[in-house]
């Protein structure tokens, strides 16, 4: 029976191809919006994983002390370069370590000048970072012992201050110190909760020690595993070195924290979760909406219909078939639409995808979702419709003019 | 249950009998009495004209005998059935399988071939699509319109729907045709031929065929007619066709 229905709803909505546009409009709309919200909001994750991965997946940072979100005393000793002597020799499932001090400073070239971030380390920082050179040269060992006042610069500090002057072996101001240029760092970008990473100028810890920050501090290590999978590994490995070379009380707060890049994001990533679930919302209330669009319709077109439906009885219709036939008509016509929908749906968040600097990705399990959804709206919205048209006494019906 | 089990193609009574029926709509003072006692017999290969002027009481009797309306008393059987004991559903299904109804207004599905309407009793009945295609052609070229299965109603004249709607209701070879005023919304030389095509196919297929009209040349191809006056019948006379 079923088959023979399908067959006289086809031809039903094929009878009024205008009405059956519009009478599915409004699913096609609701369900265009679902795919583009959902497609864009899968695109931002993964974009957010990019920048996580820009940072290095795999990398860890070692602060002095508990890092509160809101700034607790800090009163842990801070790090000397010996704490990354010390993990450099006594781990394993690190690639590489490097010291990390950071301040920013005043930078000038020629009449150029900028606040930028300036950051002591060595020549791990490269590996522990996994970025590369563009020109130039890293440190060499001896300028590393020495605190040479030698600089690699980032691509912003490059193109606001050097501009077209050539940089490599030219004199940058740091503050009150200054230095040599000899390297220039690949351009890494914008990074979503960090600003801009090529706003940089690198030094020799010994440099920074002794010329920027006048400590022998090592403000965080910046350590790396050698794989995706090992991270936690090398943080327990870490831990136990740290709680050995800074013992702390019985029951006190550590003297060390670990953390991953992963932590850092997490705030950021359950705030994109919260945008997408908004905006589901809103499309699912479009969706609702073109469901009731439907019912309308369907409706309407009950009345329209009175004499056919009187015409079909006459002939033999059951209640339950012409019950049927209306839902199966809605349920198919709610169907079409959400095929529509998912076909504009993608074309708008291809179209979108690039103007927001995310990458377009599919959604399979949404798509078929957001189907089996617009279906069930027009079964469900179909159903009064369709009743009533079940309903209708023939003898009526046949008179309806 | 079997659809065909409603009346047993073994029964060889009358089609219809109507046992002392009486059809009252509303109650209380504003009760209409369409019909008061009217009993009758249609056998098979019957041709009957039932004749009446507006109020009389025959399209009530059209809506009985089409199983779409029942009586308030006495009985009316189908075929030896009962049809106030049988449900909705019931009443549909014996439609489906033996009756055909063709309507004034022609009640052709609009925007929908020839073919097409032809086909729709024959989808409610579930035939196959090879046998639907078949039966259909035939009852098209029954009434002369062959060349004619790919076009819409509003592409046909008003003769040629009535016959497209006359070979809907004949697809499915009925126990009765129902014709209610089939000619009333066509001109003198169309309604000739339409009550020459009703005639025919009484005489050669053995069609029951009930006609409800007001117009004597009409009444005139029956062979057997009964004039409904208050709701009881006047006058029953029968005569050989012409």
């Amino acid at each position: 029976m079923i088959g023979n229905i399908l067959l006289l709803s086809m031809r039903e909505i094929r009878r009024n191809v205008l009405r059956s546009i519009l009478t599915t409009l409004g699913i096609v709309i609701g369900v265009a919006a679902v795919i583009v919200v959902v497609t864009l909001g899968a695109g931002t994750k993964a974009q957010v994983q990019t920048e996580i991965s820009k940072l290095g997946s795999t990398m860890l940072t070692v602060f002095p002390g508990q890092r509160r979100m809101r700034g607790a005393a800090q009163s842990a000793p801070p790090f000397e370069i010996d704490d990354v002597y010390a993990l450099r020799r006594e781990t394993v499932m690190l690639s590489s370590v490097a010291p990390m001090s950071i301040q920013r400073q005043m930078v000038v070239y020629g009449n150029g000048n900028r606040r930028s971030q300036v950051v002591g380390t060595d020549r791990e920082f490269v590996n522990v970072r996994n970025w590369g050179l563009a020109a130039g040269r890293l440190f060499s060992a001896a300028e590393e012992q020495t605190g040479k006042s030698v600089c690699i610069i980032g691509q912003t500090v490059k193109t606001e201050l050097f501009k077209d002057d050539p940089y490599l072996g030219n004199v940058l101001r740091i503050g009150k110190a200054s230095c040599e240029v000899i390297g220039l760092l690949e351009p890494k970008g914008q990074v979503m909760f960090s600003g801009d990473q090529d706003d940089v100028v690198v030094v020799p810890i010994k440099y920074f020690q002794r010329r920027i920050a006048g400590n022998t501090n090592v403000d965080q290590i910046y350590v790396s595993a050698l794989d995706d999978s090992l991270v936690e590994a090398a943080q327990a490995e870490v831990e136990v070195i740290m709680r050995e070379r800074r013992p702390s009380q019985p029951g006190a707060d550590e003297l060390f924290s670990v953390r991953g890049v992963q932590e850092m994001s997490t705030a950021f990533q359950s705030s994109t979760t919260v945008m997408t679930g908004f905006l589901t919302a809103i499309a699912a209330i479009s969706l609702l909406v073109g469901g009731i669009g439907i019912m309308n319709i369907m409706l309407v077109s009950v009345t329209e219909r009175t004499r056919e439906i009187g015409i079909r009885m006459a002939i033999g219709a059951r209640e339950k078939e012409v019950l049927l036939q209306f839902l199966v008509e809605a349920a198919m016509l709610a169907g079409f639409g959400g095929l529509v929908g998912i076909v504009i749906g993608l074309g708008g968040a291809m179209a979108l995808a690039p103007l927001l600097n995310v990458p377009f990705i599919l959604q399979p399990d949404m798509m078929i979702m957001a189907f089996i959804f617009s279906a069930l709206v027009g079964v469900v919205f179909g159903y009064m419709p369709a009743r009533s048209a079940a309903r209708l006494d023939p003898i009526d019906a046949l008179r309806h003019e | 249950m079997a659809e065909k089990d409603l009346a047993t193609e073994t029964y060889d009574g009358p089609v219809v009998s109507f046992e002392h029926v009486a059809k009252v709509y509303g109650d209380g003072e504003m009760a209409v009495r369409a019909l008061d006692d009217v009993s009758f017999d249609i056998d098979p290969g019957e041709f009957v004209a039932v004749m009446g002027s507006s109020g009389s009481g025959k399209s009530t009797t059209m809506n009985i005998l089409g199983c779409l309306d029942t009586p308030t008393r006495g009985r009316y059987l189908f075929k030896g059935v009962d049809v106030k004991t049988l449900t909705r559903d019931q009443r549909a299904l014996l439609r489906r399988h033996y009756l055909g109804f063709v309507f004034q207004g022609f009640n052709l599905l609009s925007r929908t071939t020839a073919l097409e309407n032809l086909e729709l009793p024959l989808i409610y009945r579930r035939i196959s699509k090879a046998d639907r295609r078949e039966l259909a052609m035939q009852a098209l070229h029954a009434v002369g319109l062959e060349n004619r299965e790919h076009h819409t109603a509003a592409e046909l004249s008003g003769g040629q729907q009535q016959r497209v709607a006359i070979a809907r209701a004949m697809v499915t070879s009925p126990s009765l045709l129902l014709a209610d005023e089939p000619t009333g919304n066509l001109d003198t030389a169309r309604s000739q031929e339409i009550m020459e095509l009703l005639a025919q196919l009484n005489s050669e297929d053995g069609l029951t065929i009930v006609l409800v009209t007001h117009e004597e040349e009409m009444a005139a191809f029956a062979r057997r007619r009964l004039e409904f006056r208050d709701g009881n019948i006047v006058h029953e006379s029968r005569s050989e066709a012409a």
